[in-house]
């Protein structure tokens, strides 16, 4: 079961040390983490996607929120959210099946950012669902590399995760 | 010169906050990247300790704190000083002790270049401490030492780790003492959900069989007091953890003792017939629970615990409720009635009757009869400090603990050594009390310059040291699960442990007959200073009850 958390941390070095450090000390999954400072130049939030199962979850939020520096955490996953990964993928590309990629990349509503003699490179957002459909669809032309940021997230409509929202960060 | 030390330095303002937050001891070990500290520490009323390894300096003030309930504060330079101390933090972490520790560290300019005596004590030590800082500017400082403390102290208490760079510690410091810690990321729960309460006292009413079950949290909030009260008002029996010990006096009827594993056999029997088990300030360990899926089985279990990340941890909970111990059981008592359980009361008289704590073959002198023996003393009134190994369960199960913050020993983690600094530590908290040690000669020998470090302090202190030549709760491993191929298990160069103490100048006291034990408990209980008794035990000596691995708490091996 893949949980998807929004983590609210004190922006400062070591805080990514202290949450992976965790993630890995207690054996958990992580599936994905992106993080970049907030709207407060002192607070970053992570964005985590986490497998387990329900005990395992419980165990991770607790855990995290055990940490000085986590501010607040809220598992986001049953929430609406708008959910968005950006991938960069280079592909190969002779000039003979360059329309047929061009196609893909207008269907998938994604942009071409570079582009070489025989190869270009696919700027992408969207949930992971779509991002996979991408790389899928591309696969058969020959993918390079390909570079994905994690996933993040926020919620839909007027309501916040933010440090006004509440709740006082032990969450119990 | 003069003018020099008119400049409030970054060392300076940490004297100034272990001065405000009261501290009046140091355990460290000095060296070059923590010499500014100890240049200000010496203008201070802040009596040092000088350990002869750093890892005792954190054992010694762990003693400290778990006898005196205050934070314990040491001090190391960097490099191997950091280093040294992991094991102290760790066992300090798995028994969340209170302790602050300094390190010095390289200048500033230096960290990350593999420089002389660096090592990366922050990165070392963050799964081994509540928290760490490395402190980069030195107008951080102030607010980072309060807040050490603060963490330390608060909540789960912990060890903190604070990391000072040299050019740091000697750079101008402007910033106050800030008046009030305000971290953002951290509030524990004190008070209990009122609806959680309302269902732990619904609970507690619907059982015909309760079971409180009070663990090392009690002491660290300092519940003894209404965990009493409650057994009491809904008579209920009381077993405890091997850090609970004290928690609750076991010279009281109420009282069934410890617990797990090597746990007494009425305690074992009761959690697995009780119907009810109240779990407080315990974090179920593997050591308590024998196989867990046969753990408590007729129970409904509540825990509470100021920690939410134990709850659920480990076994299944009916009903979870986070709170400071105290606080919680001061609230519950406003919501329970009176009770009575004169028939499960008698069913435990009958398991304590039918169950009695034996001891099984054994040499000339038997180790548990003289702790039996110093409890009756002591009338279970001694700080005891143990080290790991047989004696340490001996010592948990014969010496009847009647107060709390007198059982100190390294439960979490089990480290051999951890006694002899940690019984120093605690003979420094209480000067008014009577310390004894109680060990092995494995385990003395890991720390045993300490010697020294306590002949210095004047202090005084027992060492009762059980001495099988061997490390013999090792051996009883290898006879349970390894066929009896008893390996690496035999000292034959251990030292003459009573000229041993001569030598350091303390008094050393042997034991090899019965008639000797008590006589000799007596002389050291009058002497000052150190005394050391060598008590000549067989090897072949077994700790019991034992519950074998894979087997339920009721599943005990008990002696012949």
């Amino acid at each position: 079961m893949k949980r998807t958390l929004s983590v609210l941390v004190e922006n400062r070095p070591g805080v990514l040390t202290r949450v992976a450090g965790l993630f890995s000390r207690r054996g958990y999954n992580i599936d994905s983490l992106a993080v970049g400072r907030t709207e407060n130049p002192t607070i970053s939030r992570m964005t985590i996607v986490v497998d387990g199962d329900e005990q395992i979850i419980e165990q991770v939020c607790k855990q995290l929120n055990k940490l000085i520096d986590v501010i607040k955490l809220s598992d986001i996953t049953d929430d609406p959210h708008v959910g968005r990964e950006l991938m960069l993928i280079k592909v190969n590309a002779d000039p003979a099946v360059r329309g047929e990629i061009m196609q893909i990349v207008d269907i998938f509503r994604a942009r071409i950012v570079d582009i070489a003699r025989n190869s270009l490179i696919i700027e992408a957002t969207g949930d992971a669902d779509k991002i996979d459909a991408l790389e899928n669809s591309l696969r058969p032309f020959g993918i390079r590399e390909v570079v994905r940021t994690g996933k993040i997230a926020m919620l839909r409509g007027a309501k916040t995760k933010g440090m006004e929202a509440s709740g006082d960060g032990t969450g119990d | 010169m003069g003018q020099e030390t008119k400049v409030r330095t970054g060392a300076r303002a940490v004297m100034e906050v272990l001065q405000a937050e009261g501290v009046e001891l140091v355990f460290g070990y000095p060296g070059g990247a923590v010499l500014p500290l100890y240049h200000e520490l010496a203008q201070t009323s802040i009596h040092h300790i000088l350990v002869r390894q750093e890892q005792n300096a954190v054992h010694a003030a762990s003693g400290y704190a778990r006898t005196s309930g205050r934070t314990g504060v040491c001090f190391a330079t960097s490099g191997p000083g950091a280093t040294n101390l992991v094991t102290g933090i760790a066992t300090a972490y798995m028994d969340s002790v209170p302790v602050v520790i300094f390190t010095g560290q390289v200048p500033t300019s230096m960290v990350g270049s593999d420089a002389f005596q660096e090592t990366d004590i922050t990165g070392i030590t963050i799964p081994i401490t509540k928290h760490n800082y490395l402190v980069k500017d030195v107008e951080e400082l102030p607010r980072i030492v309060k807040e050490a403390f603060y963490i330390a102290s608060t909540g789960r208490p912990g060890p903190v780790l604070v990391d000072i760079p040299k050019d740091v510690a000697l750079a101008p410091c402007q910033a106050p003492i800030p008046e009030k810690v305000e971290l953002r990321g951290y509030k524990p729960t004190y008070h209990g959900h009122p609806g959680q309460l309302r269902a732990l006292a619904r609970l507690l009413k619907e059982s015909r069989r309760p079971l409180l079950f009070a663990g090392g949290g009690v002491i660290a909030s300092g519940a003894e007091g209404y965990l009493q009260e409650l057994a009491e008002k809904i008579q209920a029996p009381v077993a405890t953890s091997l850090t609970g010990l004290g928690a609750f006096p076991e010279d009281t009827p109420l009282s069934l003792g410890m617990v797990g594993l090597h746990g007494k056999p009425c305690a074992n029997h009761a959690v697995m017939e009780c119907d009810l088990l109240v779990g407080l300030g315990v974090r179920f360990d593997d050591r308590v629970t024998g196989a867990i899926e046969k753990f408590a089985p007729r129970a409904r279990i509540a825990h509470v615990d100021i920690d939410p990340a134990e709850i659920g941890k480990n076994v299944r909970v009916d009903l979870p409720l986070v709170g400071d111990i105290s606080c919680v059981l001061k609230e519950l008592l406003a919501l329970v009635e009176p009770a009575e359980h004169p028939e499960w009361l008698e069913r435990i008289k009958i398991l304590r009757n039918n169950y009695p704590l034996t001891y099984g073959r054994g040499g000339e002198v038997r180790p548990q009869w003289v702790i039996e023996r110093l409890g009756e003393m002591t009338r279970g009134r001694a700080i005891i400090a143990t080290d790991v190994g047989q004696h340490q369960m001996w010592a948990a199960l014969f010496y009847g603990y009647t107060e709390p913050r007198t059982f100190i020993s390294s439960c979490g983690l089990g480290t051999m050594g951890y006694g002899l600094p940690a019984a120093i530590g605690a003979a420094l908290a209480r000067p008014d009390r009577q310390v004894w040690l109680i060990t092995g000669d494995g385990s003395l020998q890991m720390s045993m310059a300490e010697l020294g470090t306590a002949i210095e302090q004047g202090i005084s202190l027992k060492v009762l040291l059980f001495n099988n030549q061997s490390l013999a709760m090792v051996r009883q491993l290898q006879h349970f699960y390894y066929e009896g191929r008893y390996t690496a298990i035999k000292f034959t160069g251990n030292p003459d442990f009573v000229r041993l103490a001569e030598c350091y100048g303390a008094t050393g006291l042997r034991i090899a007959k019965q008639e000797e034990v008590v006589p000799a408990l007596a002389r050291a209980m009058q002497e000052d200073g150190i005394t050391l008794i060598e008590c000549l035990i067989s090897e072949e000596e077994m700790v019991y009850p034992m519950v074998l691995n894979g087997a339920a708490l009721n599943e005990m091996l008990l002696p012949e």
